[in-house]
């Protein structure tokens, strides 16, 4: 009977989300009040029945009711509580409610917090979010319903996929839906102000703290889903240019290159078509990713089984949705934009090559993703691209874009002087070739590490000369309002995951070994003694647990435990052991035995000797720190009456 | 061409100038990237040969794991409806990979036998992959019409 309740909490949501994706845009149209009135407490009813469903369907995971074929399918009686919790967005349909329940979060987090916004605005924003609901819900309804019954019910039911049963698993994939679905906001205000045809800058100001909260949180997901590969995986890589990472990866682009768009557009009234098509792009980026890897057509790891009724749905929900805004946008946008010119030497030119860069760096992306399915469509044969294609085109396109980013803060809006430039690219390119030229002798001469020191060296002295030249200049309480924070931290976290990157992939050391028990080998100045394996349990799962000692110099710094699973159904899952430092991780994982029917003997170990690979998180981290802090301006929070205040008195009025 | 006019042509011109090389780049990119995947019928067919290294896909032949006892060299052979090759690598193999387990490695040919130097089992035992799956229907298929060719060649 529960579960019946969450389906029909469903079907409630569905016509809530109709009635606030239609009637206040109506009304905003025609003008009537009572209409647009309807848009904040439909968007809360249709939060409170997606969310009831949620409930109830974690509700039916830990009530172990497998008369509910997703949860059969997807749990079992011996699966932990919270590893049943995170089993609700293990697969397909699950996820798909998630994907919705965030997107009420959004959605009620927005009805609450736009008072101050106009009327007819807020009803064009929470019409569009209104609409998507109604596609994911009937989506939903339609093609994926996690509530639907198996009947007989199965004494007990599947198993959870053992590589999803980790912690990192809570977490991963909630904060990256964030991100994801962040981006529907940015895409409404967007939607909204060509409906409203009021392209002022006012509607970028409001969008921006939204805009930013997203990147974050997409920034967050993705470090976290890095470094759950990392841990999970066995494999000790960091970033694979799997599909559905590069589902994740092409929005968070277009995002960075939208953030800092919408500054432009914003501050200086400059690029405002530019900025609303990214937003476009951004979202329709996040829809085409999670639908690409949900739907199975492209092979990946976190694909699920495809079924041709989704995927049609999906094509047609695409078609609509990146459609139908393009061509809003093609009716709307030269009408009422035009942009304020600037100077060649300006930081809008810089922010502009910038945006350039990184929408270069997705459609690459895109394009190597997508190649799969435009070789099939010209009969090329069955083809993909690998790897290097994206290593040599992003570290291409991405170098011009980390030697100008310590010029950022440099450039004056509208027309900068050159004099400033120059003395900061002398003292960073001093403090990068000194830094280089001690970093060679400690990394044997590998010219990427090199390379990595002396760039990150230049965009971390870069930013920080900045953050010297404010303190010196400018009266305490003025120095560093939330927004320019931001900035710099997200631009020091440039520096910290530049180091990570160029270092961990140049002077990693990774050796397939066997290991007889009481030998040992040596990587990176370590000596591995592995010391045989032994037989352990888990709630759901045994394991051969495998002693390795890490010594040094013959004195033993640590003990490692890599182990082998077989989880209750035989799905076999190697743990890896990992010594996490700040300079250095150790990884140990578990192969083979040598022999199959002597699990005392000699086994195959991987061992790895990786430095500096926390950076690349630490410095994910520090850009979404700076996402979030630029998301606290107090600029952006200003009331209905000191906003208009405060446009008066910025240097471009935009009311004028 | 007054100044704004002689501007605007600059800017037309980097833009295409940029466009050619970024298209050019991505070609290049592309032409040295793109990975194939046969599968062991198509291989013996002689459709990979101008392929230097080429991804292999089909399923673990039941009983054909062998490894050595002191170093890490496995070797297995992995069929499809109608074609069996035998594969060697060096090093760990994934979790999944067992007999009868659909398998892709990435390698090349060396007298006869495929060299891997990645092999990936996909992580759901029930799943395979959709290229390996619609190869292994095309293979399948050109053998059949094959047969048919041959049996009307016969009559």
């Amino acid at each position: 009977m529960i579960p019946e309740l969450g389906q029909f909490a469903l079907v409630l949501a569905l016509l809530l989300a109709i009635a606030q994706g239609v009637l206040p845009i109506v009304g905003a149209w025609r003008g009537n009040a009572a209409l647009m009135a309807v848009a904040r407490p439909a968007a809360a009813g249709q939060g409170v029945f997606v969310f009831a469903s949620m409930a109830i369907l974690i509700y039916a995971f830990l009530s172990f009711d497998f008369s509910v074929a997703y949860v059969a399918d997807n749990s079992n009686l011996a699966l932990p509580w919270y590893y049943r919790v995170t089993a609700v967005w293990g697969a397909h349909e699950g996820s798909m409610l998630l994907w919705v329940t965030i997107l009420n979060v959004w959605s009620v987090a927005l009805a609450a917090l736009s008072r101050h916004l106009p009327q007819p605005f807020v009803a064009r924003v929470l019409g569009v979010l209104g609409l998507i609901g109604v596609g994911f819900i009937a989506f939903i309804l339609f093609t994926s319903n996690p509530f639907m019954r198996e009947l007989p019910m199965p004494v007990d039911g599947g198993d959870l996929n053992p590589v999803l049963q980790d912690p990192g698993m809570t977490f991963h994939p909630p904060v990256l839906y964030m991100g994801y679905v962040g981006f529907s906001v940015a895409f409404a205000f967007s939607i909204a102000a060509l409906l409203g045809g009021e392209m002022e800058q006012a509607w970028v100001r409001w969008a921006r703290p939204w805009t930013n909260v997203a990147w974050a949180f997409l920034t967050l997901g993705i470090v976290a889903g890095s470094w759950w590969a990392y841990a999970e995986l066995g494999w000790g890589g960091w970033w694979f240019w799997d599909p559905v990472e590069n589902a994740s990866f092409m929005p968070w682009l277009v995002g960075v290159a939208l953030i800092h768009a919408q500054a432009v557009t914003e501050k200086r009234g400059s690029l405002p078509a530019w900025t609303v098509l990214l937003s476009l792009f951004a979202f329709s980026l996040s829809l085409l990713g999670t639908f690409l890897v949900r739907s199975g057509v492209l092979t990946s790891v976190h694909a699920f089984a495809s079924d041709p009724r989704r995927g049609l749905y999906i094509l047609g929900f695409l078609v609509i949705v990146i459609g139908g805004s393009l061509l809003l946008y093609a009716i709307r946008a030269p009408k009422v934009a035009t942009g304020k010119p600037f100077a060649p030497l300006s930081r809008e030119t810089g922010i502009m090559i910038a945006n350039l860069l990184f929408t270069t760096a997705a459609a690459m992306v895109l394009l190597g993703t997508l190649f799969p399915l435009i070789g099939d469509a010209l009969n090329l044969g069955r083809v993909s691209v690998g790897p290097p294609y994206f290593g040599f085109l992003f570290v291409l396109l991405m170098a011009p874009a980390v030697l100008l980013l310590p010029f950022g803060p440099y450039l004056r809006w509208g027309h900068a002087e050159g004099r400033q430039l120059t003395s900061m690219a002398l003292r960073a390119s001093v403090a990068a070739v000194i830094c280089a030229i001690v970093a060679a002798f400690f990394v044997r001469g590998h010219l990427r590490a090199i390379a990595g020191v002396a760039g990150a060296v230049w965009v971390g002295a870069g930013t920080l000369a900045y953050v010297i030249k404010r303190w010196r200049e400018m009266p305490r309480g003025r120095r560093y309002p939330a927004e320019m924070a931001g900035m710099l931290v997200a631009h020091a976290g440039v520096a910290i995951f530049l180091i990570g990157v160029m270092l961990s992939e140049s002077l990693s050391i990774e050796r397939d070994v066997r290991l007889a028990p009481g030998t040992s080998a040596s990587i990176g100045g370590y000596d591995f003694r592995f010391d045989g394996v032994a037989e352990t349990e888990g709630p759901n799962w045994r394991a051969d647990e495998g002693t390795v000692t890490i010594l040094r110099d013959g004195a033993p710094v640590g003990t490692m435990h890599p182990q082998k699973r077989t989880y209750s159904r035989g799905q076999v899952q190697t743990e890896s052991a990992i010594d996490a430092g700040l300079f250095r991780d150790i990884y140990v994982a578990l192969g083979e035995p040598m022999d199959a029917n002597d699990v005392q003997g000699a086994w195959a170990l991987r061992l790895y000797h990786k430095p500096f690979v926390r950076w690349i998180w630490l410095g994910g981290l520090f850009m979404m720190a700076g996402g979030f802090f630029a998301a606290a301006e107090r600029r952006f929070r200003a009331k209905k009456a000191a906003a208009a205040v405060a446009t008066g008195t910025e240097p471009k009025a935009s009311l004028a | 061409m007054n100044p704004s006019r002689k501007r605007r042509l600059a800017i037309v011109i980097s833009v295409l100038v940029a466009a050619v090389v970024a298209v050019g780049l991505i070609v290049f990119a592309l032409q040295r990237n793109m990975s194939y995947l046969f599968t062991p019928s198509q291989v013996q067919e002689g459709q990979a040969t101008q392929y230097p290294t080429f991804r292999l896909g089909g399923m673990v032949k039941s009983g054909s794991i062998q490894r050595t006892s002191d170093t890490l060299k496995v070797s297995f052979i992995v069929v499809d409806d109608a074609g069996a090759m035998p594969v060697e690598y060096t090093g760990i193999l994934p979790d999944l990979f067992r007999d009868n387990q659909s398998v892709i490695a990435t390698g090349r040919m060396d007298s006869g036998r495929f060299i891997a130097s990645e092999v990936l089992a996909k992580h759901d035992e029930n799943y395979m992959p959709k290229e390996l799956k619609d190869a292994m229907a095309k293979a399948h298929e050109n053998r059949k019409i094959e047969d048919k060719a041959t049996q009307d060649a016969g009559k």
